[in-house]
């Protein structure tokens, strides 16, 4: 079986696919990747399915090698990445020659980078997922050393990418009322919709905290809210008054009232806004968040007819001079016709 | 039984059925009840249930009709009978959980004795005879949400946090007992030490407790600990409840 080695791992990597469903009612919480839509562009981009497992890089990757010929794939947060030394291109797929060494740096325009393999990232599941799930304990942030086992890969085409999304940078994120919603009244709703927060530098894949001037957003009662279930998206207010966004690791239950929860498919913006990054919640009614969702999924089953051969960029190409430019130049004195006379 | 029990959405994700304002027995036990009553239906268009202390959530594929159907479905199942004189669901268990209370392993017993107005002997007798009910399942895998104690264990929360207890404390505040599932910061006292998991990844049986199951820690020595400490299942013991 063919392996990814691990030469420096970054400070937060970890091996995500797209988690693990059916346990919240024993305190687990579904996780996975914290940008799915990623495992589904990576997924595109190899031609397999957007369930193989990949590896997530929060803030910045490290250094890679793999034991025979390997199909990978960049998308997510878009970072420096080079292949023994020569710059290739994010949302794209390349082939990783056995030995060689792959170089990825720090998140340019998001959060949270992917690294995918043809054939997936292939160790031993864990209750039907492949994810880690640190907060619950189940497996391990990667580390200089590891060795990561890939299963075998039907093969297809590299060198093909993927428009950029427009997720990154984003500042609008949907929202749908949720059962605490009411326990706002108008005046906070209206204000906490008006407020253009900045994502706090405290977030991880349990939540983001919102930061903004002005006051808090506290309900009338409260402390007296007995604690309920949570789901991913949920944006409850903490006692200082604060919006935090629930992310995908985030608990089962909790105290704290929700004014809101974010719709699933915008809730990647949120995950890959940077620090200090702007965004705006907005409300918007039931049947538009579900036309929302249906789109998405639409838009997410059309990926890989979005595909595109990769067209290399002339800046980018170490070895320029090597190649046959001058061909079919043209004199601008010439007469073009009179070649054609003779 | 005027406003209760309330039927809400829950964002995109499903709705949520919830019996009561407050924490409480009868509540907490509808809750448990009424989840079994909605498995029991076997709706297909259901993925997935959960209770939380006084709530039962339904999650499934929603849509405007989708929810006006389940609504109504829930009311008509809510209708069926009094939730809150309802017994609690087949299928629990009796798990005995060994614990060694106060030494330098649980060091908050004799606070949390004092706070209940009990000298520290007295409250180990007390607590190792108890017999608490596993009210929710949260904030981690695994980790139960046990009561409700006898009324003097109404204490609160610390108001700095302990910086971490370990895997397996047992815990005291507002008359309920948590076992912590991993290492953490806690405002609830450290009263007691077992050696049993909540969370096994990886085994046969990953999550040992469920919601409902009932639960006694009875009293060990340090040097009893000691034996039972590396063994995942704590020494713990599990009877079936009919």
């Amino acid at each position: 079986m063919s392996a990814l080695t691990i030469l420096q791992a970054g400070p937060a990597m970890t091996v995500q696919d797209l988690g693990r469903p059916g346990y919240r009612a024993l305190g687990l919480t579904h996780g996975g990747a914290a940008d799915p839509i990623a495992l589904h562009e990576g997924a595109a981009l190899l031609n397999q399915d957007p369930g193989c497992a990949a590896l997530e890089m929060a803030g910045s990757g490290g250094q890679f090698s793999a034991d025979s010929d390997t199909r990978i794939a960049l998308a997510g947060a878009q970072m420096q990445v080079s292949i023994d030394g020569e710059p290739v291109a994010w949302d794209a797929s390349h082939l990783l020659p056995a030995g060689a060494t792959l170089t990825i740096g720090g998140a340019r325009d998001g959060a949270y980078g992917y690294l995918h393999v043809g054939g997936g990232i292939d160790i031993e599941p864990v209750m039907g997922s492949r994810s880690s799930h640190l907060a619950a304990g189940i497996g391990q942030p990667l580390a200089s050393g590891d060795s990561l086992p890939i299963s075998k890969d039907s093969g297809g085409e590299t060198s093909q990418t993927l428009p950029r999304d427009s997720r990154f940078g984003a500042e609008r994120v949907r929202i749908v009322a949720s059962m605490q919603t009411e326990a706002f009244d108008e005046e906070t709703r209206t204000r906490f919709t008006n407020t253009t927060f900045r994502r706090d530098a405290r977030a991880n894949r349990m939540g983001a905290r919102m930061d903004h001037d002005g006051d808090g957003f506290a309900t009338g009662g409260q402390l007296t809210i007995v604690s309920e279930v949570i789901t991913p998206g949920d944006i409850q207010i903490t006692g200082d008054g604060a919006p935090f966004v629930l992310m995908c690791e985030c608990q089962t239950t909790g105290g704290y009232p929700r004014i809101g929860t974010v719709i699933p498919c915008d809730l990647p913006i949120v995950a890959q806004a940077q620090p200090g990054a702007a965004l705006r919640f907005e409300f918007i009614d039931l049947d538009e968040a579900l036309a929302a969702e249906t789109r998405h999924r639409d838009a997410l089953a059309a990926l890989p007819k979005q595909r595109q051969p990769l067209l290399r960029d002339p800046a980018r190409i170490r070895d320029l001079l090597a190649y046959q430019l001058i061909s079919g130049v043209v004199s601008a004195t010439a007469d073009p016709f009179e070649e054609d006379k003779t | 039984m005027t406003d209760w029990p309330r039927i809400r959405s829950v964002g995109l994700s499903g709705l949520l059925i919830t019996f009561a304002e407050k924490m409480s027995e009868p509540a907490n036990r509808a809750a448990l009840a009424f989840r079994a009553a909605v498995e029991a239906q076997d709706w297909p268009e259901v993925t997935e249930t959960s209770t939380s202390l006084v709530s039962t959530f339904v999650q499934f594929e929603v849509s405007q009709d989708a929810i006006a159907k389940m609504t109504d479905r829930l009311r008509a199942l809510l209708q069926t009978r009094d939730w809150f004189a309802e017994a609690l669901p087949a299928g629990r268990s009796l798990w005995h959980v060994p614990t060694v209370y106060g030494t330098d392993l649980a060091p908050q017993l004799e606070e949390a004795a004092e706070a209940a107005g009990l000298d520290p002997d007295a409250a180990i007798a007390e607590l190792s005879q108890s017999r608490v009910r596993v009210l929710t399942i949260g904030f981690a895998p695994g980790q139960p949400y046990m009561g409700e104690l006898a009324e003097h264990w109404d204490i609160p929360r610390q108001q700095g946090l302990t910086k971490s207890v370990p895997p397996g404390a047992l815990v005291v505040a507002i008359r309920q007992l948590i076992i912590f599932t991993n290492a953490s910061p806690t405002g609830w006292r450290h009263i007691g030490q077992t050696a049993f998991r909540t969370f096994r990844p990886g085994s046969e049986m990953p999550f040992p407790l469920s919601p409902g199951d009932e639960l006694i820690f009875p009293s060990i020595t340090r040097q009893e600990f000691e034996r039972i400490a590396d063994d995942p299942t704590g020494g713990a013991e599990q009877e079936a409840l009919t």
